[in-house]
């Protein structure tokens, strides 16, 4: 192993603990690559820190750009904001509804997909992939032209088949992934353990697969929660919470809509985080 | 679409790369099912995107083609009226032009801000990877409409970015481009890359993330036991190995963003204005929807050549 002759090409990948002698250029040189992943981790927290930060402001006027005062006024008064609160239990209630019913269509796609051969499986993944690949304000041109000519009426019920359609696609994909890296032998060995179809299915295939639909469903949800452009074309008169916030931008964002912005932001982390401590518990043990 | 989506995806790939068993053995549960089986599991899925996705996609085709205005009403008649594609095209060219190049620009930005990224989280983490990983997709759980508003007061004429670019002159070369006007990032096509890279950057984290996380480390010690440099090992070994997440994260990244107005409507000017900007207003302001239509065709036509090229490379059960 020649790791002294030529140690200068190998910085790197050669772990930085060696000391070496040479200057900050060196120094900068062999960290370049965590410097770069620094700078942009802090890009990406860059809006989240004025999210939160704007949202303890008392905005001279109507335009909430400008830090004026400390205040916690939007924090405890949030749904004093006309129209607020209820746009956000509708983007939830859509969102739980469009979740449920596109999990259950996508899960059970996925395990066909998965777990079986059939005629047709190309046609079947092209249609799958087709929603993903098409642009979101063409989906939304698309749904339009479709429900102005049969002439119905835009609101919840065209949000919900909206959402639905293009969250079944995620879901699809998501479950699939988890479905295909199974370990089938656990299977086998259930059956060879005189467990029936229906008790293999239930006791090992599925909670195998359970992390990958509840994957599914934060994904589907998060999908159908922030939808802005679909949702736009597709409305009519009602209002979720994107339309809101796009609504407002043309007059003004009220702190509020920042401390939901935060809110959203605290929660997710929280979920994921106690996720990741639950997974790792459950691998220790 | 919401980073907190893609998020989700990314961490159920993180623990899907258990054992991977042969797909020949996978079929061996589908014995004894009926073979009606598959079809009584796709058809509610399937029904709902024939008729929720491609008949409005026909429904956008036939409406494309109408005649009439919205007074008198439209009509269809054989062979439709092919005026309304060549009017759009050749009034709303530019926006095409603009929207293809900042889809472009954004995913070459994208591109470079994710790969260092990527590959540090990937080999250099440690036991921190997985926390990496939720930090990198957290920004993205707020409301994407929420984050672009961030960006107004980021960008700012009087913020000090701005003012550190104006005292720099970094504003005065950037405006020499076309990217900036004097003095301001707001309202330019700067301002509008900007939110469109921010925006789509876990879609390509993510992607290449996975792809660098599934590459062999020891092959980067080969090249380098070679003698190879650092640079040439990234250019021989690793990026050629990446090149499927690649793929993966620049169509992820371009197809959005392409088809986006809300990073042209709030952090652009009526200069920026892309081709979603145009389709959204023939809605909403003037209710054409035969060119609203036309103009989507053409976006989704021009979309799935790009893609499609794309897919050939990659495959489809690759993405995502």
């Amino acid at each position: 192993m020649a790791t002294t002759t030529h140690a200068a090409p190998r910085t790197g990948t050669t772990r930085s603990s060696t000391k070496r002698p040479g200057g900050p250029i060196r120094w900068v040189r062999e960290r370049i690559i965590a410097i770069i992943g620094l700078l942009v981790v802090l890009y990406m927290f860059a809006p989240i820190f004025v999210v939160v930060l704007f949202s303890f402001n008392q905005p001279a006027g109507k335009y909430n750009y400008q830090f004026t005062q400390f205040s916690t006024n939007a924090w405890t008064n949030l749904c004093e904001v006309g129209g607020m609160c209820e746009s956000l239990r509708l983007s939830l209630f859509i969102g739980v509804v469009a979740t449920l019913v596109s999990v259950v269509l996508g899960t059970l796609v996925a395990f066909a997909i998965g777990r079986h051969r059939f005629r047709g499986r190309s046609g079947t993944n092209l249609l799958i992939f087709m929603p993903m690949a098409t642009p979101e304000v063409v989906m939304g041109a698309s749904l339009l032209a479709f429900f102005v000519g049969i002439s119905t009426a835009r609101g919840v019920g065209t949000i919900l088949i909206a959402h639905i359609m293009f969250c079944l696609s995620f879901v699809v994909v998501t479950v699939k992934a988890r479905i295909s890296s199974l370990d089938s032998r656990l299977e086998q060995a259930a059956m060879d353990l005189y467990a029936d179809e229906r008790t293999t299915f239930w006791k090992i295939t599925f909670p195998l697969v359970l992390p990958g639909i509840i994957g599914a469903s934060l994904l589907a949800f998060s999908l159908s929660f922030d939808d802005f452009i679909v949702t736009n074309f597709n409305s009519g008169s009602t209002t979720t919470f994107p339309l809101f916030v796009w609504g407002a931008a043309q007059r003004g964002v009220p702190p509020q809509v920042n401390v939901v912005g935060s809110l959203m932001f605290f929660a997710a982390l929280a979920i994921v985080l106690v996720s990741q401590v639950v997974q790792r518990r459950r691998a220790k043990a | 679409m919401s980073g907190g989506a893609v998020a989700a995806t990314a961490l159920e790939q993180e623990d899907i790369r258990g054992p991977h068993q042969d797909s020949g053995a996978s079929e061996a549960k589908a014995v004894g099912t009926s073979r009606w089986t598959p079809y009584l599991l796709l058809s509610p899925g399937m029904l709902w995107l024939a008729v929720f996705f491609v008949v409005p996609t026909v429904a956008l085709l036939v409406t494309s083609l109408y005649t009439g205005s919205l007074d008198q009403g439209y009509t269809f008649t054989f062979p439709g009226n092919w005026s309304t594609y060549s009017d759009a095209l050749s009034t709303y060219y530019p926006q095409y032009f603009r929207s293809f190049v900042y889809a472009a620009l954004a995913t070459v930005f994208c591109l470079l801000l994710a790969y260092p990224l990527a590959y540090f989280i990937a080999f250099r983490a440690g036991r921190w990877k997985s926390t990496m990983l939720v930090l990198v997709i957290a920004p993205f759980f707020t409301s994407f409409l929420i984050r672009t508003l961030a960006w107004q007061t980021i960008l700012a004429d009087d913020g000090w970015i701005v003012q550190t670019m104006n005292t720099l002159h970094i504003t005065n070369v950037l405006t020499w481009l076309h990217l900036t006007e004097p003095g301001r990032v707001i309202n330019t096509p700067l301002a509008v890359v900007t939110g469109l890279t921010y925006n789509f950057l876990p879609f390509m984290v993510l992607p290449l993330y996975a792809s660098l996380d599934r590459m062999d480390s020891r092959l980067i010690e080969a090249a380098q036991d070679l003698y190879s440099s650092a640079w040439t090992s990234l250019r021989k070994v690793t990026w050629p190995l990446s090149l499927p997440g690649v793929v993966a994260g620049t169509l992820l990244t371009f197809i959005p963003a392409v088809g986006d107005y809300i990073n042209s409507e709030l952090l652009g000017s009526p200069k920026t204005t892309m081709i979603g900007n145009v389709i959204q207003d023939k809605f909403f302001s003037e209710v054409d929807y035969p060119t609203m239509a036309a103009l989507s065709v053409v976006l989704m036509v021009a979309v799935l050549i790009i893609v499609s090229i794309y897919v050939r490379r990659a495959g489809t059960e690759e993405l995502v």
